[in-house]
């Protein structure tokens, strides 16, 4: 009973962090613009491996396998955000400048 | 399942190999390098190969795009382009192609255990290394102690390429010094101090990275690694240091003429080993001798040449950091 809920769980979180890849990767290529092409890969990064790692780590139970799994989650959840940053932050630097909301809006009445 | 892996890494590999052929813009360039090194890495270890997949990752993916990326910020971004008919080059490119795919004919199939290869000497690498040297990482020992002549000529190739480029970057040296005064608020001093969120980060990994390269280094008899991937690592987590900190920090911590001796040191400690084996009435690189127990000789020696490799090698990639940083002054 216990082991059914738990693979139960495990594949929630497996299929919805599929399910977030996915997204991530729709969002990266359709996305209009750099800063939200970002956003959405950024997404892959954090809650794609969190809910992932999260059911493989379910599926392994109380083994050094799940140890060496939840450093590996720990590290990527502090690397991609700050990677997703520093990406950010050149693109920032190097002149590139977020659309706003009235720039699309001009942009929308020009056309 | 192995191979539906393997064929989606080989097929990923390709694309960004084509890739890294059609990119004109050279960071791009770099960046798909980085990325073919990581895929590569990865092709590697479903092979069962991971002490390659470690020095791959470690070299290929990290320390090799450092450099490029400073070798970029001396020259352009761009390509230059050429108008030179592509005809020949491809014919060439076609020809040696059909050859080695007609080679691959006479293959053995992957992991064929009636290989040649698996029939000449591997079989008693396997069966032997356990009474000779008793360690578990065959690969270790036969990099280590079978083919410790092999591994001491790759060590001498990494002075070398050192050497080689010192001489070439050190040519203008003395107009380092008027550019030190105003270098103290120049981006090459400062690093990326004004960058909060990676600073802490990266002061978060720097000692796991560090520690990472001390185990992979003492543990290399017993898992996968060595000398070379633990140099890799090390020099990984400077640069890593250098580039948030500044790179003087980073010469601060270890001057580059410590690293000079390093990249001397390391081969000079696995030449020596050699010696003294000779000297105690044994073979050059013949480790038995070094201790009443043969087995327990062969251990020595190993653990000291590794070291010998690993700190070669993290000197060696950081005075070729350094030297690439250097010259951005100019």
């Amino acid at each position: 009973m216990m082991e059914q809920i738990i693979d139960i769980i495990s594949w929630i979180m497996l299929t919805s962090g599929g399910f977030f890849v996915l997204i991530g990767g729709i969002g990266a290529l359709r996305l209009p613009n750099f800063y939200t092409r970002m956003h959405a890969a950024s997404v892959t990064d954090t809650m794609g491996t969190f809910l992932i790692l999260g059911g493989v780590i379910l599926q392994a139970g109380f083994t050094l396998a799940a140890i060496k799994l939840l450093a590996i989650l720990a590290f990527l959840l502090l690397t991609s955000p700050t990677a997703s940053y520093a990406l950010a932050s050149a693109a920032i630097l190097s002149g590139l400048k977020p659309e706003t909301k009235a720039m699309l809006d001009e942009g929308a009445k020009a056309q | 399942m192995i191979i539906i892996f393997a064929v989606f890494l080989l097929t990923l590999l390709v694309i960004t190999a084509i890739g890294i052929v059609r990119a004109e813009n050279l960071f791009v360039a770099v960046m798909l390098t980085s990325i073919f090194s990581l895929i590569m890495a990865a092709n590697f270890f479903i092979l069962d190969a991971a002490d390659v997949a470690l020095t791959e990752a470690a070299i290929g993916a990290g320390v090799t795009t450092v450099i490029f990326l400073g070798a970029l910020s001396l020259t352009a971004e761009r390509e230059k382009k050429v108008d030179v008919s592509r005809g020949l080059a491809i014919c060439v490119v076609v020809a040696t192609a059909l050859v080695l795919i007609y080679a691959t004919f006479d293959k053995p199939r992957l992991g064929d255990p009636e290989a040649p290869v698996h029939q000449h000497v591997a079989p008693w690498y396997l069966s032997e290394t356990e009474t000779l040297i008793g360690i578990p990482n065959v690969v270790t020992a036969v990099l280590g102690s079978y083919r410790a002549y092999d591994t001491l000529g790759e060590v001498f190739v990494v002075l070398a390429a050192c050497i080689g480029v010192l001489f070439l970057f050190s040519a203008r040296r003395e107009k380092k010094n008027d550019n030190t005064l105003n270098s103290l608020t120049s981006p090459k001093s400062i690093g990326l101090q004004h960058h909060f969120i990676p600073r802490v980060v990266g002061r978060i990994l720097l000692p796991f990275i560090i520690l990472f390269g001390l185990y992979v280094q003492f543990h290399g008899e017993y898992g996968p690694g060595g000398g070379f991937q633990a140099g890799a690592i090390l020099a990984t987590g400077i640069i890593l240091f250098a580039l948030l900190e500044g790179e003087q920090r980073a010469l601060a911590a270890i001057p580059s003429r410590a690293l000079l001796w390093m990249v001397a040191g390391g081969a000079m400690l696995y030449s020596l080993v050699g010696v003294v084996g000779l000297l105690l009435g044994g073979n050059f690189l013949d480790y038995s001798v070094l201790s009443t127990d043969p087995v327990f000789g062969q251990q020595i020696g190993i653990i000291l040449i590794e070291l010998g490799v690993g700190i070669t090698v993290c000197g060696a990639l950081l005075s070729i950091f350094h030297a690439f940083a250097a010259r951005e002054n100019y």
